[in-house]
């Protein structure tokens, strides 16, 4: 398998850290939104060092997924671990990029002030960012091709470059596993490239990315590991392995399973 | 007009609770939850009035604990009846803050009649009688309600100057806050806390319906005249204390012109910070309609001008036209003529075009001038490259070519007109064999 043959080459994978603890580990995870389950008993061991896919149709909880990981929705159960530790424990691990629309453009500040809000676990309760965290904050915008841009405020930016810096804030973090949530939205192909290019060199360096994503033309090209979702997880693992027809099938095709019409049931009757 | 002490101390609690207000609204701006101001400066109500009836103080510190817990149960209260009565925002607050602004005017009506509380009072205030209640503090005498203000502007500008940082990350970005440590719902009542507070310590200077202007305005006025957080606060605040000295200005001096005593000085606050956000809103130098209505103007005139030389232009290039000119008509009948509509913007381009000596006009015919054909050389250039690009790479249809240029031609600035230079260096012929000029 390809991801195999570039993480060796890549981190020192001796024979103890074959049974290393997975990035992300989650067993029985249930969200609901009142008692109508938004995802349905999610198991999950990815392995290090790789860049994987959630793909699904839309309502399939995609993103309810990474911000139940996250802890910031609430779960109904299950466990979720990152290294082999519980998720509170491991949060300096763990960077995030959420949904570009979810936050406000025309909140008055400049593309560096965003990318420094990355870096103020490090720098610490009531403290100012200083010129190093700043300087800092400068070589994050300059990794995605934003420092000329450094002061620009946020709502003069393009989508694409919107992305961007939302990206150049997640690297700054340093973090280990990183949670993006559909850093593809709405951004122009050149942008598309850098992205992936930045993955990339992410799994390169050691790091696991989870990505949300919707075009499942450019899944083989983009993702190691895939994690086919409808409320349920229908299929994870090595691409090569897991995105098959049948899955396909499995995660976007056939509404009216026997399980959607149970939940369908139980949301009635919460009701 | 005669000042007195008494009006010193009325501006000094009008700008006192004005500044207050001011900052911890901008914050409620920024979350987009500016009426979540006013659903807190009306359920603090029953707060005043319960803390009184079971303590039969009117002391300002149980007030203040009274209102602030209800206050922040206000806040929960709204969040719970969206959530789980499946309502959106709007309608939750609604139902919260009209029910528990309800109850406290029926138990300050009931239980607190014997002492000086107003229903009016508590609807607008009465910042005309914070001098009459004064306290000894250090020596001196003051008006309590100016101290209790100050009071609560050093606690705001103490939370916000050592929280900064994660005010500005919670307020904008609470899911990444709450990965990061930095509890965003924590906050988020910290805010409504302060809220209750300010508008408790506010309450008797502008009452429960005018501090949401205080709240609001100078927040929503800053917005459209800022682009960082620091500038926001600080011209938030700075327009609240400039609305305290006119408002009273306003409110003292105004009316005896036309023969009226005196108005309220918080309704002439509230009036003026009105007229602050009008001003801005209008004249505001980027987000402003003037502004936006001139850059557009702007806009359509240069599209007219560069339409104008090119017409110009290719009239020079037309063999059955020796002197390349045109006249007024023929501006609007030449085939691809883009002045079949256009009315005055014409004469205007035209009228500027001989201003700036590109065109010169005889005998109502009009023609380029030796500057005037480089300028106009230019823009037939930069159509006839896009006429090729959309013709080589676009694979766009003859008939169609025209009209695609068209759209790209206005909006080429040069650093695009250097790389559309590059891509066709030495290629000399639009797609209609026609010249490309330069």
């Amino acid at each position: 398998m390809e991801v195999q043959t570039t993480s060796v080459n890549n981190r020192d994978l001796g024979p103890e850290s074959a049974s290393a603890p997975p990035a992300l580990h989650v067993r029985d995870l249930t969200v609901a939104y009142h008692r109508k389950p938004v995802l349905w008993d999610v198991d999950l061991d990815v392995p290090r060092s790789l860049v994987a896919g959630i793909v699904g149709p839309n309502g399939a909880g995609k993103s309810t997924l990474i911000k139940a990981v996250l802890d910031l929705v609430p779960h109904a159960s299950g466990v979720v671990e990152i290294f082999g530790k519980p998720y509170r424990r491991q949060r300096r691990m763990v960077g995030y990029v959420p949904q570009r629309e979810s936050v406000d453009w025309d909140y008055p500040i400049t593309a560096l002030e965003l990318v420094a809000m990355g870096l103020y676990r490090q720098i610490g309760w009531c403290k100012p960012v200083s010129a190093r965290h700043r300087r800092r904050a400068l070589e994050g915008l300059d990794e995605v091709g934003m420092a000329d841009l450094a002061q620009r405020q946020i709502s003069r930016l393009s989508g694409g470059q919107q992305q961007r810096i939302f990206l150049a804030r997640a690297l700054v973090q340093d973090a280990d596993v990183y949670f993006m949530d559909e850093p593809f939205a709405g951004v122009d192909a050149s942008t598309e490239k850098a992205i992936i290019a930045i993955l990339q060199r992410l799994r390169e360096q050691g790091k696991t990315v989870f990505v949300v994503h919707h075009d499942l033309e450019t899944v083989h090209e983009y993702f190691d590991y895939l994690i086919m979702l409808n409320m349920r997880v229908v299929a994870a693992g090595p691409v090569a392995e897991v995105f098959t027809p049948q899955n396909l099938k499995w995660t976007y095709g056939g509404r009216l399973t026997l399980l959607d019409r149970a939940v369908d049931a139980i949301g009635q009757g919460s009701r | 007009m005669i000042w007195t002490a008494l009006d010193s101390w009325i501006v000094l609690a009008g700008a006192l609770a004005g500044a207050s207000c001011a900052l911890v609204g901008a914050f409620l701006v920024l979350r987009k939850m500016s009426m979540m101001g006013d659903a807190i400066s009306h359920a603090v109500l029953p707060g005043i009035a319960l803390a009184f009836i079971l303590t039969g103080s009117r002391a300002g510190a149980v007030m203040f604990i009274g209102a602030a817990v209800v206050g922040v149960v206000s806040a929960v209260l709204v969040e719970a009846v969206r959530r789980y009565g499946n309502l959106e925002h709007g309608a939750s607050m609604g139902v919260v803050f009209t029910v528990l602004f309800a109850v406290g005017l029926i138990l300050i009506e009931r239980a607190a009649r014997h002492v000086d509380i107003y229903p009016e009072h508590v609807l607008f205030g009465a910042v005309e009688l914070v001098p009459l209640h004064l306290v000894s503090i250090a020596g001196l005498e003051i008006p309590r309600g100016v101290a209790v203000l100050a009071l609560m502007l050093i606690i705001n500008l103490a939370v916000v100057a050592v929280l900064f940082k994660e005010l500005r990350l919670a307020t904008f970005d609470p899911g990444l806050a709450t990965t990061l440590g930095i509890n965003a719902t924590a906050m988020h009542y910290l805010l409504m806390t302060l809220t209750a507070l300010t508008t408790v310590a506010a309450f008797e200077v502008v009452g429960s319906i005018l501090v949401v202007a205080m709240l609001i305005v100078p927040g929503a006025t800053a917005h459209l005249l800022t682009r960082r957080l620091l500038p926001f606060l600080a011209v938030s605040v700075a327009l609240a204390l400039l609305a305290a000295v006119l408002g009273h200005l306003a409110a003292i001096g105004i009316p005896p012109w036309f023969g009226f005593e005196d108005t309220s000085t918080s309704g002439a606050m509230a009036t003026v910070l009105g007229l602050f956000f009008l001003i801005a809103f209008l004249a505001a130098p980027e987000e402003g309609v003037i502004a936006r209505g001139w850059n557009l103007a702007g806009l359509r005139l240069s599209i007219v001008t560069q339409d104008a030389l090119g017409l110009l232009a290719r009239a020079a290039e037309d063999p059955a036209n020796p002197d390349g000119s045109l006249s007024a008509s023929d501006f609007r009948s030449v085939s691809l003529s883009p002045f079949r509509s256009a009315g005055a913007g014409l004469a205007v381009a035209l009228a500027l075009l001989r201003a700036r000596g590109l065109v010169a006009a005889d005998k109502r015919r009009f023609r380029l001038t030796q500057r005037g054909q480089a300028a106009a050389r230019e823009v037939l250039r930069v159509h006839r490259l896009w006429e090729r690009f959309f013709y080589d790479e676009g694979g766009v249809e003859l008939g169609e070519l025209h009209n695609a240029a068209d759209l790209l031609e206005h909006y080429t600035d040069s650093d695009l007109r250097r790389a559309l230079s590059d891509r066709f260096t030495g290629q000399r012929t639009d797609p209609r064999g026609k010249r490309i000029p330069g």
